[in-house]
């Protein structure tokens, strides 16, 4: 539930103070925002699961995120950054989906 | 980096930290959500691109700069040719209005002025035909003379004479003596046709009368006729 409201503020949050982002950043803030989902998808799933882990929970979260970053970056340098995030996005896309379809069985046995 | 997990381990211990450092993973999440939505919602569209994106693009316009380049240079030529045509319109309008203009002098539907001689003809006998005037005109026409004013008849192309002993006919107008004829042309050379021994000046003297020439150095004809639409010819090239 924490988290519900935390991602609700947080969007309040970024709406109401508008910041702009900064260049450097500009590449690697959506793949690191899909990235986030799918670890919070993960967190979600494992919670219905019945294995939730605090830990694990904030560690995928991070990791995804800097993996995604870190791979984007490369991209840059080997020439090859879109092609590597949309590689990205799909990968984490896929796995956001089989999440949110073990997440609807859960909650609608279906 | 372990000295991290440690503390991380630490942190995450209890119920309420695991619950904050979520909360504020959340938090950071939906903020980044938001900021990001938002900057690809607003602003300009290019800045969000990456460079090879960028260079396509700049490639892109940089072809369409050269074509627009060609189209203007293709323009430019167009309107220059089309500046010389004009041109080259503009100055065969003004020949040909010239050419009007000289025309028009020398077939009697213009005014005319310049250097030419004032004759007077004197007829007391009456014996001067519509022939002998004639003969004078052309002895004028023949020395060069571009205008020639009769009385109050232009001397044109088809200008004729008729009438005999002192009363004559031009163009259907009745003139008599004594008769007054200008001239353009070179003075001294139409003096001297006039002049001619065996010419117009002794046929008027022997007829009894008397044919003064004055040399003028601005001679003005007013008169013009007008020239009847030709019926039968057509110009042809």
């Amino acid at each position: 539930m924490i988290a519900g409201f935390a991602l609700v503020a947080g969007v309040v949050l970024g709406l109401i103070l508008r910041p702009t982002v900064p260049t450097w950043l500009e590449p690697y803030l959506p793949i690191a925002v899909v990235a986030a989902l799918d670890a919070v998808f993960g967190g979600l799933r494992a919670r219905l699961d019945g294995i939730f882990d605090a830990k694990v929970f904030v560690v995928s979260f991070i990791s995804n995120v800097l993996v995604a970053a870190l791979i984007v970056f490369l991209g840059d340098k080997l020439g090859v950054g879109s092609q590597l995030s949309t590689a990205v996005v799909v990968v984490l896309g896929i796995r956001i989906f089989g999440n949110a379809a073990a997440i609807r069985r859960h909650l609608f046995r279906a | 980096m372990s000295d991290d997990q440690e503390t991380r381990r630490r942190w995450l211990t209890g119920r309420h930290a695991s619950a904050a450092v979520i909360g504020v993973l959340t938090l950071v999440l939906g903020f980044a959500i938001a900021v990001q939505v938002h900057a690809n919602s607003s602003g300009d569209s290019l800045s969000a691109l990456r460079e090879d994106d960028l260079i396509g693009i700049l490639d892109d316009q940089n072809a369409r700069a050269d074509r627009l380049r060609q189209q203007i240079s293709a323009l430019q030529d167009n309107l220059r040719q089309l500046q010389d045509s004009g041109d080259r319109s503009a100055a065969a309008r003004r020949q040909a209005e010239e050419q009007a203009q000289a025309l028009g002098v020398l077939l009697g539907t213009l005014p005319a002025k310049g250097p030419g001689v004032s004759v007077a003809v004197t007829d007391p006998d009456g014996k001067l035909g519509g022939e002998d005037l004639y003969d004078l005109v052309q002895e004028l026409r023949g020395a060069g003379a571009e205008a020639i004013q009769f009385g109050a008849v232009r001397v044109s192309t088809s200008t004729w004479f008729d009438g005999a002993g002192g009363v004559v006919e031009v163009d259907g107008t009745q003139l008599s003596a004594p008769y007054r004829i200008t001239a353009i042309g070179d003075p001294k050379t139409l003096d001297t046709a006039l002049n001619i021994p065996g010419g117009v000046a002794a046929t008027v003297r022997a007829a009894g009368g008397s044919l003064t020439v004055t040399e003028l150095d601005v001679v003005s004809i007013r008169v013009t006729t007008t020239l009847p639409k030709p019926k039968y010819a057509r110009p042809s090239r």
